[in-house]
């Protein structure tokens, strides 16, 4: 076993955790926050992107003893309150979700985006969220929703 | 003043809050105190007999608290009609595909339930296996099943009109072979289950099914338990598509036994890797495609032999190969039609329905076949579907096909005119054919679906409409939400018919014990006829009301309306009163009445005719015409589509946002059929079982999509409603495929159109 502190969301959580265990494991099954989700667990659908560090990355691919230390921000960590992150209201109003099991993870990949990026091209967003797979959607109304929130409402 | 004041309006969706900030619990997110997990043991074989099973050694490691095999099943089987019932829960005598499942272990976490599956020992003698639909119907094939003959699991022969007099008289005949993928649904949810069979006999299941009535049906017949001891309680739904998540799974049964069996909550979660070699995908089917026409490029005649890989069990193939065949009638005026279809067990994974069920296939071949035909007359393909297309009936009048399928509105020629009006068809010739290794082109494709699908039985679909004493409203239903979003059309239905805000209606998920019955998510069905029910509710709730604001009055009630949450005399609208003082009056008005209006649809009762193919697979049907621009480099063969235009007549869109995202969606998922998507199989194995391997779409493939909707009002459909989204799955493929000629000069029978098919035929044209 090995002791690690993780902050999550601001909090901050001291957790023995097995060598094998992953980052992903530990957000949904210790500390309860299933708005991560499990998709494909290799890494290739992006259903369990958070934002580690300022940057996002599959969760179901980062084991927990390698997050110590590390800021982590889930979906949970997002909005203020009521009062809904820019992104999410973004998603919402532009229809960016269907069955929403993708948007946990799609939002937090564009949130990553719109750090680095405050203005991206249509092509950046694309990329930004090329990790993420979403078969509801066609991706058409995510894009539109990551420019709305980035306050790029040019038509492409 | 506008005709509807909710219906229309481009609202977000109800669940989206929910949604974009993880609080929404998908089935695998519940937990229960003192809960164990589940895993199976599946089969390394695809075709062999269980000679034993040997549970001891499992049962043994400790936190192992319970093994479970076919026997403790005790010989039970279930199927989509009574005469194809040959599933058992878990394999009993042989495996039939690789990886069904043979035993399940419930344990105290899951790394221990996996532990145990391994330690499992399962003599098996391998028995020979057929894995080609073709091959499997031949005599001396192996047989998968002993109570049919020829591994055939579902044939239909219908006959309409005379094709061979048709075909005789025909300027030109074509007969050509289509192949479709082995595509599945691709939802990022794997199917999960939270169980807990209690002691006092009583289920009560978290499971993610797009169609939860199926599941409680087969939980009380599994377990032999009254319907009203079997609770499915719905969670969200990370996509469905059809059917995986319509049907109940090995993983299902074994939870609830072994929590029967241990007492104990048990939480079955599939990994991507079982739900990609196990899922209940779209059957790869063969279409034998024979056109005939004249001169004109008027159609004459269709025979369509179709024989499909129904893999090792039938599940729902006599519905799939049903809807192959019954619309190809649609939506071109066609005088003879023979269908002569085979739905052939093999030793892969089982074919079921998946969005766009059955049409995709069949109307693939056809729309194909009918610009080959165009190629060859000379005729331009527009014009050949014009010429063809049926025109919408005139309002009161009904257009019957050949098979007595009948229309009340047809927008198909109005949506090929836009289609063809829009840039990227009108301006195909003015923009460069050809840029370095990339040869450009444009088709064009007009296909129709059903919307509101029948079936054999359980119909019955109801809402119920509470209005509480505080002018908000809850609306509860059976139906599924599994991302299509029927909640938000659902509830602005209600709205609408009760004259309040779409933030007035609450609707809750499905839980058996409270909610009407519904048949569930799948063919279209659930704006048409649970929008019908819940119309219906609330005009009875609203009638309740008007009665309370009648008395209230001293007028009739006829005489009193209710918009945006105002109650007016109508002749009189100064005369009035805010909605939720009216619900007050109306709760406690004396009577000891509660406002409860009941409502269930009238649409889609007469059972399907399987045997002779004859009358209506759904209530309405939905017409699309789309033009698809693509690139193809001739030198790798890569494909690369950059732009959709999509007319579709839905009939009438309730709800803009949520039926756009669905037609984007189905197009998108279409596209990935068309040139990506399909399993690559060795003598049973799934050779691509991951997300890595298995091409869907990403943000960074997808086209640029253009909308246009065609407004035809359908009088069977709530507020003049068809479906959406099947529509588009049906018409990407035959789009993609002609803009893919045009770019190649080749028509390419077979998908998905991968690059290496591509090179290949470059070659041989050479």
């Amino acid at each position: 076993m090995k002791q690690i502190r993780l902050m999550v969301n601001g909090e901050s959580h001291e957790l023995s955790v097995p060598p094998w265990r992953t980052l992903l494991e530990v957000i949904r099954e210790d500390l309860g926050l299933t708005g991560t989700k499990e998709g494909c667990s290799l890494g290739e659908c992006g259903a369990c992107t958070v934002i580690m560090d300022g940057r996002a990355v599959n969760s179901c691919l980062v084991l927990a003893a390698e997050a110590d230390g590390k800021q982590i921000v889930t979906i949970e960590g997002l909005a203020d309150g009521d009062k809904l992150h820019p992104i999410q209201q973004a998603f919402v109003e532009h229809g960016g979700l269907q069955c929403g099991f993708c948007t946990p993870g799609m939002i937090m990949s564009a949130k990553a985006l719109l750090d680095e990026t405050p203005t991206p091209t249509e092509e950046e967003i694309r990329r930004g969220i090329a990790g993420n797979l979403c078969r509801c959607t066609g991706y058409t109304k995510i894009i539109e929703s990551i420019k709305a929130a980035a306050g790029n409402t040019e038509e492409k | 003043m506008a005709e509807f004041s909710v219906i229309g309006e481009r609202l977000p969706r109800v669940d989206a809050r929910e949604k974009v900030t993880g609080e929404a619990k998908y089935a695998a997110d519940y937990s229960l105190p003192n809960m164990l997990w589940c895993k199976l043991l599946r089969s390394p074989y695809p075709h062999a007999r269980i000679l034993s099973i040997d549970t001891s050694k499992a049962e043994r490691l400790p936190g192992v608290k319970a093994v479970v095999t076919a026997k403790d099943f005790g010989g039970w089987t279930w199927g989509w009609m009574p005469a194809t019932r040959d599933e058992p829960p878990l394999a009993v005598d042989k495996v039939r595909y690789m990886a069904e499942a043979v035993a399940g272990v419930a344990a105290i976490d899951e790394d221990t339930a996996e532990e145990a599956c391994q330690l499992i020992r399962v003599d098996y003698e391998e028995l020979p296996g057929v894995f080609e639909p073709e091959e499997a119907m031949r005599e001396s094939a192996p047989k998968v099943h002993d109570y049919v003959k020829n591994n055939i699991s579902v044939e239909y022969h219908w006959n309409f009109g005379d094709v061979e007099k048709a075909f005789a008289e025909s300027y030109i005949v074509r007969e050509d072979r289509f192949r479709t993928s082995r595509a599945t649904h691709g939802y990022l949810e794997p199917p999960a289950i939270l169980a807990y069979y209690d002691p006092t006999g009583y289920i009560t299941v978290w499971a993610s099914k797009q169609s939860p009535y199926f599941h409680y049906r087969h939980l009380a017949a599994c377990f032999k338990l009254p319907l009203s001891k079997v609770r499915v309680i719905q969670p969200f739904i990370g996509g469905g598509f059809g059917g995986t998540k319509n049907d109940s799974l090995a993983g299902d049964f074994c939870a609830v036994l072994l929590s029967k069996i241990t007492g104990k909550p048990v939480k079955y979660v599939e990994s991507m890797e079982e739900e990609l070699v196990t899922s209940r995908r779209r059957h790869s089917m063969i279409v034998y495609s024979k056109m005939g026409t004249k001169k004109d490029g008027t159609l004459t005649a269709i025979h369509h032999r179709v024989v499909a890989d129904g893999g090792g069990y039938t599940a729902v193939g006599p519905l799939s190969l049903y809807l192959a065949g019954f619309a190809t009638t649609l939506p071109y005026r066609l005088p003879n039609f023979k269908y002569d279809a085979y739905r052939v067990f093999t030793n892969n994974p089982i074919g079921a329905a998946m969005r766009g069920h059955g049409i995709t296939h069949t109307r693939f071949a056809a729309e194909i076949q009918m610009g080959m035909i165009a190629e060859e007359l000379g005729i331009d393909p527009v014009e050949m579907r014009m010429q063809n297309a049926i025109d919408n009936p005139k309002p009161g009048t009904i257009y019957e096909t050949i098979n007595k399928v009948t229309l009340k509105t047809c927008g198909l020629k109005e949506a090929i005119q836009k289609v063809t009006e829009d840039p990227i068809w009108r301006d195909r010739n003015k923009t460069p054919r050809k840029e370095g290794n990339i040869s450009w082109g444009v088709g064009l494709s007009g296909t129709s679906y059903l919307g509101g699908a029948r079936q054999m039985g359980h119909q019955a679909c109801a809402a119920i409409v509470r209005v509480c004493e505080d002018g908000t409203v809850n609306l509860i239903t059976g139906a599924t939400d599994c991302g299509q979003g029927s909640d938000t059309v659902l509830c602005m239905i209600a709205a609408e018919e009760l004259g309040i805000k779409l933030e007035d209606v609450n609707i809750k998920r499905v839980d058996t014990a409270y909610t009407p019955v519904d048949p569930g998510s799948y063919g279209s069905r659930v704006t048409i006829l649970a929008g019908q029910a819940t119309q219906k509710a609330a005009r009875e709730a609203k009638r309740q009301l008007l009665e309370a604001a009648a008395k209230t009055w001293q007028v009739k009630s006829e005489d009193v309306e209710i918009r945006e949450r105002k109650v007016f005399i109508t002749s009189d609208p100064e005369r009035s009163m805010p909605f939720n003082k009216l619900s007050k009056i109306a709760c406690y008005s004396g009577t000891g009445a509660v406002i409860l209006g009941t409502g269930y649809s009238g649409y889609g009762l007469e059972p399907l005719d399987l045997t002779n193919g004859i009358g209506n697979g759904g209530t309405s049907y939905s017409f699309t015409a789309q033009s698809a621009r693509v690139g193809v480099d001739m030198e790798t063969g890569k494909i690369t589509v950059t732009d959709f235009t999509i007319a579709s007549d839905c009939g009438r869109l309730l709800s803009p946002i949520q039926a756009e995202g669905q037609i984007e969606g189905a197009s998108v998922q279409g596209m990935g059929q068309t040139i990506y998507e399909d399993f690559i199989m060795d003598r049973g194995k799934t050779l691509n079982p991951t997300l890595l391997d298995y091409k869907m779409p990403h943000s960074t493939d997808i086209p640029n999509i253009k909308l246009i909707d065609i407004v035809t009002n359908d009088p069977d459909g709530p507020f003049g409603a068809k479906e959406t989204s099947e529509g588009s799955i049906v018409s990407t493929p035959p789009a993609v495929v002609s803009a893919i000629h045009d770019a190649t000069g080749i028509w390419f029978k077979e998908l998905p159109i991968t690059p290496e098919k591509v090179i290949k035929a470059l070659k041989e044209k050479l």
